[in-house]
């Protein structure tokens, strides 16, 4: 009787830079595909991005890095994560990262998908609801 | 799976106090099961509501409010609503940008949710998220309502002490006598205060009180604030508590909880009946059929539903 069962996702800006342009434009698209979209706003501390989604118990969670970054933050927020005992929330990501960073990332499973700009919106919430198939059912 | 979520918000794991609230706003199987056996602890929170027109400052003054409970050591749950696409069932969830100040302090939970279809400012498991986070033994419950108009008022059903928020500026005076909202308050705050049009707001709410007379016991308080810079800050959380203490010396905090018992109790029933009643008559051949005769006249409609419920079975209602 599952039926009121919607996606939830954080999206959060973790670090220093304030550039929230991708992230809002992010979480606008996701609404409009009927999720459920926590924004928490700029300068977040790994600590806080976990917190943030342990207490509103989403599915996955979305970074927004422009500030070079990204090689600290996923796996800071990864590792909190375990650490919480939460590593069933996925991680995904998006921003300014060079191709071979993004294959470090993913390949450490420090992040699950990455979109780099000219990302269609349309193709995260593709993968999205991919990557949410089997706790839907 | 139910009684780990169940020991988990009794022992205060924040983890699976989010699933909890999570499994009943989703309408999940384990919902009754939840919340009947976590009621018996709750009942120890004292909730707060506020509510207030969309930018009125709720979230900052939530905010605000978190950092004066803390000092005091009380633990805080915050239920932060915000609305739901009528279109798409999409939300964007904005509240916390201003708490996340408060995200690390492990004795304040914050939790967001969509509306999900509920007109009266809340959203539908608004009142049994506020149980699960009572039985995670919060002292304090604030349950921030989504940015209202003048008729949203849901809040005064749940919550002990409602706190209405407006900024200077927001009419005439005529504004301040309508009924609704500006009804239902316990405090009204005016922030924004460094704004012009301050005092002539606060004057005209004291003017609207005067008016009203003796009908009630409680004369509400008024405060201004600045959230920016903390003003009225204090006098805000004074007023709060002033209220609870003539709440509970006037023993109107028993009746209110008792009313709010009785009216949750009719809910369910209502909510059972209606849901057997549903599945016994959808899709059946005599609603169909009675349907069309009122289409055409040969019956009415208050005939027609008197009929259908002499064959309905109400036993399934009652397990």
């Amino acid at each position: 009787m599952n039926t009121a069962r919607k996606i939830r996702v954080l999206v959060a800006k973790p670090g220093l830079d304030g550039h929230d342009r991708g992230a809002k434009v992010v979480a606008r698209a996701l609404r409009d595909a009927g999720m459920e979209v926590v924004y928490t706003g700029l300068h977040q501390t790994p600590e806080q991005v976990v917190e943030a989604a342990i207490q509103e118990d989403v599915d996955m969670v979305g970074l927004s890095i422009l500030s070079g970054a990204h090689l600290t933050i996923f796996p800071r927020i990864c590792e909190l994560l375990k650490e919480n005992g939460a590593e069933d929330i996925m991680v995904m990501g998006g921003g300014i990262i060079p191709d071979d960073d993004m294959q470090e990332l993913l390949a450490n499973g420090h992040a699950q998908a990455l979109f780099t700009p000219g990302t269609v919106t349309a193709d995260i919430i593709n993968w999205i609801h991919e990557a949410m198939k089997d706790r839907l059912s | 799976m139910y009684d780990k979520v169940i020991e988990g918000v009794l022992n205060k794991d924040r983890r699976m106090v989010a699933r909890a609230i999570s499994l009943i706003e989703n309408n999940d199987n384990g919902r009754t099961k939840i919340l009947s056996e976590i009621y018996p602890h709750t009942g120890n929170a004292y909730v707060i509501g506020i509510t207030g027109a969309p930018g009125a400052g709720k979230s900052s003054l939530v905010d605000c409010l978190l950092s004066t409970l803390r000092q005091q050591g009380l633990s805080v749950g915050v239920i932060a609503v915000d609305p739901t696409s009528p279109f798409t069932g999409g939300a964007i969830l904005g509240d916390r940008i201003r708490m996340q100040e408060h995200a690390l302090d492990k004795e304040v939970f914050i939790r967001s949710m969509g509306t999900r279809g509920s007109l009266g400012g809340l959203s539908r498991a608004t009142k049994e998220a506020v149980q699960v986070l009572d039985a995670a033994g919060k002292d304090v419950i604030i349950i921030e309502t989504v940015g209202v108009g003048q008729s949203e008022v849901d809040i005064i059903k749940y919550a002990d002490t409602t706190i209405v928020v407006l900024t200077p500026a927001g009419g005439d005076s005529v504004q301040t006598i309508k009924a609704g909202i500006m009804e239902i308050a316990d405090i009204f705050i005016v922030n924004k205060s460094d704004l012009p049009g301050a005092d002539r707001t606060a004057s005209e709410i004291s003017m609207m009180l005067d008016l009203g007379g003796s009908l009630r016991e409680w004369r509400p308080s008024i405060v201004r604030t600045i959230t920016l810079d903390g003003s009225g800050i204090t006098d805000m959380h004074k007023a709060i508590f002033e209220h609870r203490d003539f709440l509970e010396n006037s023993g109107h905090l028993q009746k209110v909880r008792k009313e709010r018992i009785r009216r949750d109790i009719i809910d369910l029933i209502e909510y059972r009946i209606k849901s057997t009643v549903w599945e016994q008559i959808s899709g059946s051949e005599e609603f169909d059929l009675l349907t069309n005769q009122i289409m055409s006249r040969e019956t009415d409609p208050y005939t027609a539903a008197a009929q259908i419920l002499t064959g309905i079975n109400l036993d399934k209602c009652k397990v």
